[in-house]
């Protein structure tokens, strides 16, 4: 693939990453035969963030997977700044756009410092080694995603969860404007959960990062901006928590009529009747 | 927990720091390889006596030198294979690699492609493609969709290696059914040797090689890491694969074509680099390449001393100390999470 000359996206752009009617289907290896992700049309402006959720099986991780860049859409275009994917170099995408995959294994015992120093490498030249600079972001990063403790271990002594904590810092260490988290939270405690979320809102409010995350853990979304939810690969509902969680639209998100929702002290709360 | 990790040394000291050392034990490993050897070399008058001369300038030092140019190679391709495959238990004779060179080398040589062009004997291509050949096999077979099986990628390469040995064990037999010797040379390696010339017209190939697979050394290290990561963070996978690939298939078609199959340093080399500097590929592939020479070198060294009777093949040295690490290797990896 060709790296195409650098160009500056205009400061007040306020595009940020768009999607229009993408589709995915899998071709070999799966039993899926219809379209996993299917016309899929939406949009995350800097500093906004934006909550994904659905079943299991919806096309969320198939969607944020192409809006990192790591699947081809079969149909639809995704924008950047207003400008093709394709025709972005990888280098200059990747100072835009981190990703946070849902787990991640090493075959190797890197440290953890050097797992996060590996996100400044889009911002470093090919034959440089980081810079004393890159490791104090490095530094600032581990210690936003609350991992900073975890600087010297190796990377395959971690649980999931510790793991989980430092691929954010990575991200972080990227210094993107957007931001793709495939359920982060899953393997998280309350606390991380918490931190997350408070490092995520503060970095909108500071940087005016975006975000994107796919998560099944509903009450983090109230801090949100936009929730998009994904029934069999198409878009049922967008709007705000305040529209989107609610009774009827759950019961038709999760195809399961016993969900309900409480909002309190502003945030909103679901269950399942068992 | 106290550990400050501003007090671990930057990348780069690191770096400077293995440079240093593993120069050092090169260079102490080049003195015993000289110094040692069947036949004595009077070394005071090696400007007087013929025969001392033509010893040192014909035997020892060629070998010596070959032992560095192989072992070199074979090293920083199994480092880099290991990155690549994120395996460590991959490298050129693991991955049946070495196996498709000698095939393709053995094939060249049983129709007696001799000529050369621009210094480059054609057997190098032969043997290049014989690797290239074996490399895309294994991998084809290893890989389903985006992931490659640890197990598949060592099973398939065992698989062709041998087919590869079977194959250039019939040749052989085909065109010369005395040439027992020659068949041990392809299959466990030697360093035999005579003169310089075949070693510089392994240089100009070998030695771009290096460099551009050096040049690879960031990217495998994020390679290494995780390929999604590696993506995201601005590598175009596919395109480094295919040329890490290439370039590996060619250091090793190379090595292959003049020191035969020798087995198991580019497992050995780059775990104890791992083990003495660290995870980081920019450091282990250059340390790979200078304690891959030393190895050999001190490897050929024991094989050409160690028994009273004569000198035994220099793969067959690597091999009884390679085999027992990779068992070791495979026992550890438990530890390993990716598999």
């Amino acid at each position: 693939m060709m790296s195409k000359a650098p160009f500056e996206i205009p400061a007040n752009a306020t595009t940020g990453l768009e999607a229009r009617g993408l589709s995915f289907a899998y071709k070999r290896g799966t039993p899926v035969v219809n379209n996993v992700v299917n016309n899929v049309t939406l949009a995350a402006r800097p500093g906004t963030m934006t909550a994904l959720i659905g079943s299991n099986g919806s096309g969320k991780s198939t969607l944020i997977r192409m809006l990192a860049g790591l699947l081809q859409p079969q149909s639809g275009s995704i924008l950047l700044g207003g400008v093709p994917f394709e025709t972005w170099s990888a280098r200059l995408r990747a100072r835009e756009i981190a990703y946070v995959p849902q787990s991640t294994a090493t075959a190797f015992p890197f440290p953890v410092l050097d797992i996060v120093l590996s996100g400044r490498t889009p911002h470093t030249l090919r034959f440089r080694l980081e810079s004393a600079q890159d490791r104090e972001i490095a530094m600032e990063a581990l210690a936003a995603a609350g991992a900073a403790h975890l600087a010297t271990r190796s990377f395959t002594s971690l649980s999931g969860g510790e793991r989980q904590m430092v691929i954010l810092a990575r991200a972080l260490a990227q210094e993107p404007k957007l931001l793709l988290l495939d359920e982060p939270s899953s393997s998280l405690d309350l606390t991380h959960r918490a931190t997350l979320i408070r490092t995520l809102v503060r970095l909108r409010q500071t940087k005016r990062l975006g975000v994107i995350m796919v998560t099944h853990d509903l009450q983090l979304t109230g801090a949100f901006d936009q929730i998009v939810a994904l029934r069999c690969g198409e878009v049922v509902a967008t709007g705000s928590p305040d529209q989107v969680l609610r009774d009827e639209f759950l019961r038709d998100i999760y195809g399961d009529s016993n969900v309900r929702s409480q909002r309190a002290e502003n945030q909103v709360f679901v269950w399942v009747d068992l | 927990m106290t550990a400050t990790p501003m007090a671990t040394p930057h990348t780069g000291a690191r770096l400077a720091r293995a440079l240093v050392i593993l120069t050092g034990i090169l260079f102490v490993s080049i003195a015993i390889g000289l110094a040692v050897g069947s036949q004595h070399i009077d070394f005071a008058s090696l400007a007087t006596d013929a025969l001392s001369n033509t010893l040192f300038f014909r035997l020892r030092l060629p070998r010596v030198l070959l032992g560095l140019v192989i072992g070199a190679s074979l090293a920083v391709t199994g480092g880099a294979l290991q990155a690549l495959f994120r395996n460590p238990l991959a490298d050129p004779y693991t991955l049946g690699v070495s196996g498709g060179g000698a095939l393709g080398a053995s094939i060249a040589i049983a129709f007696g492609w001799s000529a050369r062009v621009g210094g480059v004997p054609l057997l190098f291509a032969a043997s290049f493609a014989g690797a290239m050949l074996a490399v895309t096999v294994v991998r084809i077979i290893s890989r389903t969709g985006a992931t490659v099986l640890p197990g598949a990628l060592l099973l398939s390469g065992i698989a062709v290696n041998l087919i590869a040995a079977a194959a250039v064990l019939t040749i052989e037999y085909l065109t010369d059914a005395s040439s027992a010797l020659r068949i041990l040379r392809w299959l466990t390696g030697s360093l035999d040797v005579v003169g310089l010339a075949p070693i510089g017209r392994m240089m100009i190939v070998l030695a771009p090689a290096w460099v551009a697979l050096l040049a690879f050394s960031r990217q495998l290290n994020l390679l290494a890491m995780d390929e999604d990561t590696a993506a995201t963070l601005g590598v175009n996978v596919r395109r480094c694969e295919m040329i890490v690939h290439t370039l590996c298939a060619l250091i090793v078609g190379v090595t292959v074509s003049v020191g035969g199959a020798i087995g198991f340093v580019g497992l050995i080399v780059p775990h104890v680099v791992r083990m003495m500097f660290g995870e980081d590929l920019r450091i282990v592939l250059p340390g790979s390449l200078l304690l891959g020479a030393a190895f050999l070198i001190l490897a050929d060294a024991l094989a050409r001393t160690a028994l009273p009777s004569g000198e035994l093949p220099v793969g067959a040295v690597t091999g009884l100390l390679g085999g027992p690490v990779f068992l070791w290797l495979l026992r550890r990896r438990q530890q390993y999470s990716a598999m």
